[in-house]
């Protein structure tokens, strides 16, 4: 019994690949080959899909838009996040119990709700279709979640910490960004983590607030399934090439997963 | 009741052991016998927890063989050896009540429910748990979930060694006392073979009947709290046991008798040192050292009072040594003179005891 | 935990954090609530309703259906991915080199794009042309995901296990891995089956990760949107056009402000309720 264990996870991982495979598999292979004959591997193996990709702006531009949004969101989400969680973590002040709620609760927004008032928002403020505009909506998500993550990564600094770098001369400033923030620094990785994941991968709202200028990858995909017939190889190429930067990022925090996803306060 | 006998048994984590340091567990060759209380005394690392983990079958040793009573259990699984373990902290499963949590190994091997009832009633009453019962095992205190782990143990009629890996470390301070106390009480009811983990001496001390010091992975010496008081064979038990530990004065031997820069220490018997010896140490207790008139001259550098006797701190041609005086005999101001007790005077080569 | 201490100017520290979420949680909400209420018939001229929306969602059969669908989507990924993700958690060697290679292949959907997991598994599915697709008609079962109710619902609940298990993996297996050693000696020494030591030690010690982990999967998949949508379009016909598909549908298909808005609050309001509800019971236990 011990030893056949391991098949379960087996099992799953194989199931898990099995259609990234096939995305891959597709990717390769000709419209034609697609739609005539089914094979389990590409028969005529061609790199076309991608050569397009990588020419065509439309294309690759995507990949761009998508990417911009993403880091700018990263990095707005955990730098706003930061003075905040230290905030919850180390003082009590009026409504901080509620505040925390209340941003607590803004992780289970449906997009859905947010879609037309998004869109009638951002262009009110000039911002639609910009980078900008995916990357501050993405906050409504993406914030509260990195303010609970760093809260509770927070809680398990002593606060002797700041209180011997206060009296060593230190200013709030110097002692939070050259003391604090480099001890929790497996914290921010996780964080980065999140918000890079949730906003990678969240369509709706992306696609609902760009139209030209600042179209991501997800948006042109869909026009390809619709527009142009069914240009299923194209499609499965410009899949494959975005699971790469995932992939990227998981390799980075492999180390560090299964303590990330206990969160610091589970 | 069992004897349990280590036979050549040696312990390394690593896969292909090279060197001494290898070994969590060096060569250990000894017998315990029945109903004894035992303490394992040594600091962090020195394998005692290792050597626990062997002889209750959580741990199988690389080399050598574990017996009960004569019979080889070495590849035999802790649940079939009749032993019980009580750990570091408290180990209770959180979701059964105290009843259910000492029921548990009565129930999984399957006994009558009438005979479950006396037996948890009964060892219940011995800890003093019968008032909560009833209650949930997660609301105790920390001494309390001990006692479970404990009661786990006991309730099992077929329990031949009850083992205890520092089980008071979690315990509040004012409370370790009245634990210990009780376990001692329990072993002098129950009878039952218990071999107690700890790095504390004083724990050690006060409830084993033979306490086992150990170092580096190997048993260093094994005896009664009194002479391991009076006699250590080893400059580490020395040092370990007593408070302050036993000073150790460098010497050389001539004629069979230690020669302390240039003072004569007499001994009870000359001794013969070993081919070979590199260091030699006078080891003498600061409770065996008094002050006289006549004796080994030393200037006092310091006295500590700590209550009921004295810490003196003195030095003779720089080399320290401390002794302890009882609260109302005089010291001397500034100098003295020092006389050692003959017969707990000892001499020290390498590191082991040749007197 | 840390002793706070009380100071108002705490506020300049999260005041960065509550301008941005406020910008876009209450300006937002505030015109769907301001929508829900009126009535308008374009160039921007709006009547007050009042209530009318909300009873018209209430009332209304689209909406029901829409929700029940939901509700049995939810019901069914539940009860599929909490115990599947546990399972596979505690097959899982506690440590060794093959650990990190697991939980990365295992993170891996979690990183894919949400529409591309729909568009991957529509080609996967495909009748003719997909691996699935292919596999299971090969099997002598009509299977078309496109025309069938049945098979898209299938093939949509597949998609999200094949998504979303693994997160449950993760969780379960951060869970298992605080348990200290000495709780299953113990438990060996006791003589407990392993069905022992899972009822009396695993499950309570990854009671609170797997309240989380309920938790967050009951959220997300109750808002779910992007993916069934890419797949099936939320067909075919209606057969699996869920509460938000159905929003968007009207919110930005129709334009129909009103009753969009009226959903929109009542939808939000659902998913907090129910999620206070799941919340309690399960802290419940731990207090008890």
């Amino acid at each position: 019994m011990r030893n056949t264990k391991w098949l379960v996870p087996t099992l799953y991982i194989l199931f898990l690949m099995l259609p990234i495979y096939w995305l891959i598999s597709m990717s390769f292979k000709t419209t034609n080959e697609i739609l005539g004959a089914f094979s389990l591997w590409p028969q005529e193996f061609t790199l076309e899909n991608y050569i397009t990709i990588f020419t065509d702006p439309t294309w690759y531009n995507g990949y761009f838009n998508s990417l911009t949004y993403v880091i700018i969101n990263t990095l707005l989400s955990v730098s706003v996040a930061l003075p905040a969680a230290y905030a919850f973590s180390r003082y009590r002040f009026l409504g901080d119990k509620h505040l925390f709620f209340w941003l607590l609760t803004n992780r289970m927004a449906p997009p859905a709700v947010f879609a037309l008032p998004f869109f009638q928002l951002y262009s009110a403020v000039g911002l639609f279709d910009t980078p900008i505009a995916v990357a501050l909506a993405h906050t409504l998500f993406n914030i509260p979640l990195a303010v609970w993550i760093l809260e509770g990564f927070m809680s398990g600094v002593p606060k002797e910490l700041d209180e011997t770098a206060y009296v060593d001369g230190y200013s709030f400033g110097h002692f939070f960004i050259r003391i604090f923030i480099p001890t929790i620094a497996a914290g921010i990785g996780v964080v980065m983590f999140f918000c890079f994941m949730f906003s990678w991968v969240e369509l709706l709202l992306a696609k609902t607030l760009t139209s030209v200028a600042a179209k991501p990858i997800a948006a042109t995909m869909t026009r390809t399934a619709s527009t142009s017939g069914y240009e299923l190889g194209l499609l499965a190429a410009a899949g494959t090439l975005t699971i790469i930067p995932g992939a990227i990022v998981i390799w980075f925090v492999r180390n560090n997963i299964a303590k990330g996803f206990a969160l610091g306060r589970v | 009741m069992a004897k349990i006998t280590l036979d050549q048994v040696r312990h390394s984590y690593i896969e292909h052991p090279e060197g001494a340091d290898d070994w969590a567990l060096k060569q250990l060759d000894m017998v315990w016998s029945d109903g004894g209380a035992y303490a394992l005394l040594g600091p962090s690392g020195c394998g005692k927890t290792t050597l626990l983990n062997v002889i209750s079958g959580l741990l199988e040793p690389s080399h050598g063989r574990v017996l009960f009573d004569d019979r080889d259990v070495t590849d035999i699984s802790s649940d079939r050896r009749d032993i019980a373990q009580v750990f570091q902290f408290p180990v209770v499963y959180d979701t059964m009540s105290v009843f259910d949590n000492l029921a548990f190994p009565l129930r999984n091997r399957r006994m009558p429910e009438t005979e479950v009832k006396r037996r948890v009633h009964e060892i219940a009453g011995m800890l003093d748990l019968e008032a909560v019962l009833g209650n949930r095992a997660s609301g105790l205190t920390a001494d309390g979930k001990q006692k479970i782990s404990l009661g786990r143990g006991l309730v099992r009629s077929d329990v031949n060694v009850i083992m205890f890996d520092e089980p008071l470390t979690v315990i509040d301070p004012h409370l370790k006392w009245q634990l210990r106390s009780k376990l001692k009480e329990l072993h002098q009811e129950v009878g039952v073979t218990m071999i107690y983990v700890t790095h504390d001496q004083t724990e050690a001390l006060t409830f084993a009947e033979q306490v086992v010091v150990m170092h580096d992975g190997a048993v260093v010496q094994t005896g009664t709290p009194v002479e391991l008081f009076e006699k250590p064979r080893h400059t580490f038990v020395g040092h370990f046991i007593g408070s302050p530990g036993m000073n150790l004065l460098p010497c050389e031997v001539v004629d069979g008798i230690p020669d302390f820069l240039g003072y004569r220490v007499e001994i009870a018997e000359p001794v013969q040192v070993p081919a070979g010896a590199r260091r030699l140490e006078i080891g003498i207790r600061p409770e065996f050292i008094r002050f006289a008139p006549e004796g080994l001259p030393v200037d006092i550098i310091k006295v500590e009072d700590v209550g009921r006797y004295r810490i003196v701190k003195v030095s003779h041609k720089g080399q320290p040594i401390k002794l302890v005086t009882p609260e109302n005999t005089p010291v001397p101001e500034g100098g003295g003179c020092l006389v050692f007790d003959k017969a707990m005077t000892h001499v020290y080569a390498d590191g082991w005891i040749i007197t | 935990m840390i002793d706070k201490t009380t100071n108002q100017k705490a506020w300049f520290l999260v005041l960065p954090v509550v301008v941005l979420v406020a910008f876009n949680a209450v300006i937002p909400l505030m015109t769907v609530v301001n929508y829900s209420v009126q009535e308008t018939f374009g160039n921007n001229v709006f009547f007050f309703e009042g209530v009318r929306w909300f009873e018209q969602i209430l009332h209304s059969e689209r909406f029901h259906a829409a929700l029940l669908r939901q509700l049995a989507f939810t019901g069914i990924i539940l009860l599929i991915e909490i115990p599947l993700g546990v399972a596979i958690a505690l097959a899982m060697p506690k440590k060794g080199p093959w650990v990190s290679v697991c939980l990365v292949l295992m993170a891996l959907p979690l990183l894919i794009p949400w529409n591309v997991v729909g568009a991957m598994w529509n080609i996967f599915a495909l009748p003719e042309i997909g691996l699935l697709g292919k596999m299971i008609n090969g099997m002598g079962i009509d299977y078309n995901f496109t025309q069938q109710p049945v098979a898209a619902w299938f093939t949509t609940v597949l998609m999200d296990v094949w998504h979303w298990t693994s997160l449950v993996v993760l969780l379960a297996y951060a869970g298992l891995s605080s348990i200290p050693d000495a709780y299953y000696q113990a438990a060996r020494i006791d003589g407990a089956s392993s069905w022992s030591v899972f009822r009396y030690i695993q499950l309570p010690k990854m009671k609170r990760v797997l309240t989380i982990a309920i938790l967050l999967r009951f959220m997300d998949s109750f808002m779910i949107y992007t993916e069934p949508f890419v797949l099936t379009g939320g067909g075919p016909g209606n057969s699996t056009t869920f509460l938000s598909i159905d929003l968007v549908k009207m919110a930005l298909g129709q334009f129909d402000l009103g009753p969009a808005a009226a959903m929109s609050l009542i939808y939000f309001f659902i998913i907090l309720l129910l999620s206070w509800i799941f919340y309690t019971l399960m802290m419940r236990n731990e207090d008890q």
